[in-house]
């Protein structure tokens, strides 16, 4: 069982160009960790400078305490699977999974047990003989996992490898990884843009955003309560309300929105500020003119299959809404609608980051 | 329909009969002339008569001085070669890791050779070369060698000046490669336990290997081929296949002869062509895919 700490970890490229700075990161032992973020936040370099081919302006990396923030790259035992999955064209797909194995000189009975161990656990079993050039997208994928499984790595890194399937073939290995990972129990850390990626794989995201770890949590903590305005628009849609603060008591204050009051937890508590609440648009629900909180009107509605997707033009600005799917009627384009949802759904979130 | 397909196949046959015409004029005819000459029987008095006869393969496959003469173009060619992929393969991956600006610079020093005519590039070398050279004066001054090196009218020589030209040939052909490697797939074999040099051994080299090869191709070709720099550098003697063909054409007038002897080396280079094109396209063909 491994253990990864990642310490005030800094990159600094020639130029000032900060990539990363500063980041901090405890990955527990069988932990599943997603390094989530649009290109250029500074994810790939961190996972670089994890993997050794980086080497770090500041900072260490320690497995299991051990400190490995200069060591060679082949010296870590560490199983990375690229976005291009970078298996060698001219060996074949045993050949590619025991690679590792043949490095770390394990004779060859052992060697040819583990190989086939690796593809079965893949499901791969049988196109030992095959070149890359002969596999699909989604089996060379899988013969990039079984070669970094055939070495039982302390720690498994993950860079994008996903980002080349479709996308049903995408959802399956995301629920096939997870699993194995699970069953393994390897300390793992992924890299993607996808937040979807992320959240079905993750034990624990954290958002990255200019070099510094913007919201760290459970998928479910950073998609529900972010701390920043920041990972409340990054992840999935956001809307954005304004409104004006009635009361202010200890900390708690009430906004106004529409006709609604919406307690809340807001920076400022001078009463008639106006402050940003956030709400998600699967949080918001569609209701009688006489019910709603909000009044508006139906501008934009897009049938998605499970969902309908809605605009509505309101009384606090545009606001969109999800609405599943289960067969019954439906407010029309043009149509005058009230909005309405839960105390809590709605909610302040600082427009600082978190760190950094 | 069937009209159509006749229109555009009259088309097709329009649009590259130029091509065509150059194609047979200047290379197939003479060609065809060369190998019918080759035939030609010869008196010494009278030139080349107009009966046809097997005797100049057959002077050239019993005097073992053409034997010599052969198996000397290959030695120098191949020499050459190998000089090539040990310097070009190291130059070309230097190249690759340097910055854009300098790359662009030092593309320039490397292609050089071939932006120069090749009289005045190995007339250049021979001021180099000569025992009064500056490579000589050089070696004397500091006391690398106590007499001066004979590399003009050498083998050395020539073996020198060509592979200064042929390099070019090799970087080209081993970049156009690096170029489509996966720059993941050194750093995959790294992490799952190779060293830098059994990376490079075990999984970059093997994926440069078709572009050294056809690297190579090009560079015993046109060094078993080559004229201007044998007959300069390496003036009377060392007699290679293309100065021996020049001789017999223009010194002995021994036309059939000489032809004979170019026919043969045509051959010989098809050959070698031919064969290692069969290894690569066998051996590599998963890289290729």
């Amino acid at each position: 069982m491994t253990k990864l700490s990642i310490r005030g970890l800094s990159k600094t490229y020639a130029g000032n160009v900060q990539a990363v700075r500063k980041v901090d990161l405890e990955v527990e032992s069988g932990e599943f960790l997603s390094l989530l973020g649009s290109s250029g936040c500074g994810k790939t370099t961190t996972l670089q400078m994890v993997a050794g081919f980086v080497s770090p302006s500041a900072g260490s990396v320690l497995v299991d305490g051990e400190d490995i923030t200069y060591a060679a790259p082949e010296k870590r035992d560490m199983g990375i699977v690229f976005q291009s999955y970078a298996l060698f064209p001219h060996m074949s797909v045993s050949q590619n999974v025991g690679f590792g194995l043949e490095m770390r000189k394990v004779k060859r009975p052992e060697l040819e047990q583990r190989v086939s161990e690796a593809l079965s656990m893949v499901r791969l079993t049988g196109l030992g003989n095959r070149y890359p050039s002969e596999l699909s997208g989604g089996q060379r994928q899988r013969v990039a996992i079984a070669r970094v499984l055939a070495i039982r790595p302390r720690v498994l890194l993950l860079d994008e490898p996903m980002s080349n399937l479709d996308a049903k073939l995408r959802g399956e290995m995301h629920v096939e990884l997870r699993a194995l990972q699970r069953r393994l129990g390897i300390t793992t850390i992924l890299v993607t843009h996808d937040q979807v990626e992320a959240m079905t794989m993750s034990d624990r995201i954290a958002v990255m955003a200019n070099g510094v770890i913007a919201e760290l949590g459970t998928p479910q903590q950073i998609y529900d309560h972010p701390t920043s305005e920041f990972a409340f628009k990054f992840l999935g849609h956001a809307n954005v309300v304004e409104g004006e603060v009635v009361s202010a008591d200890n900390g708690q204050t009430a906004v106004q929105v529409g006709a609604a009051i919406v307690p809340a937890r807001t920076e400022t508590v001078q009463i008639g500020h106006k402050t940003k609440l956030f709400v998600r648009p699967e949080r918001l629900r569609l209701c009688s003119t006489e019910q709603g909180s909000i009044q508006g009107k139906v501008v934009t509605k897009l049938f998605l299959g499970g969902i309908w997707f809605y605009e509505i033009d309101s009384t606090v600005g545009k606001l969109r809404l999800t609405v599943t799917n289960a067969g019954t009627a439906q407010p029309q384009e043009g149509q005058a609608v009230g909005i309405t949802w839960n105390d809590g759904d709605m909610q302040y979130v600082s427009s600082e980051a978190a760190h950094g | 329909m069937a009209e159509a397909t006749s229109q555009s196949n009259r088309q097709h046959w329009l649009l590259s009969l130029p091509a065509v015409v150059m194609f047979l004029g200047l290379l197939v005819v003479p060609l065809a002339l060369t190998a019918i000459l080759s035939f030609n029987a010869f008196d010494s008095t009278r030139g080349p008569l107009d009966e046809y006869t097997l005797s100049n393969y057959i002077e050239v496959f019993t005097d073992s001085y053409y034997y010599d003469l052969f198996a000397r173009t290959a030695l120098m060619s191949l020499g050459v070669t190998a000089i090539c992929i040990l310097v070009g393969v190291p130059e070309t991956i230097i190249l690759s890791r340097m910055r854009p600006a300098w790359q662009g610079a030092f593309f320039v020093i490397i292609l050089g050779p071939l932006l120069i005519s090749v009289v005045v590039r190995t007339l250049g070398w021979s001021i180099l070369l000569g025992r009064e050279g500056f490579i000589n004066t050089t070696l004397l001054s500091i006391g690398l060698s106590d007499a001066p090196l004979q590399l003009m009218f050498s083998m050395a020589g020539v073996v020198i000046v060509l592979t200064h030209v042929m390099l070019p040939f090799m970087v080209i052909s081993v970049w156009s490669t690096l170029q489509k490697l996966d720059p993941q797939i050194a750093y995959a074999a790294r992490s799952l336990g190779a060293g830098p040099l059994t990376a490079f051994r075990r999984i970059v080299l093997p994926q440069l290997l078709p572009g050294i090869l056809s690297g190579a191709i090009i560079v015993f070709t046109l060094s078993a081929s080559a004229f201007a720099t044998p007959a300069l550098i390496g003036g009377r003697r060392v007699k290679v296949v293309t100065t021996a063909v020049y001789d017999e054409f223009l010194s002995s007038l021994n036309w059939p002869l000489g032809a004979t002897v170019a026919v043969l080396l045509l051959i010989g280079i098809v050959l070698v062509v031919v064969g290692s094109n069969r290894i690569i396209e066998r051996k590599f063909k998963q890289v290729f895919a």
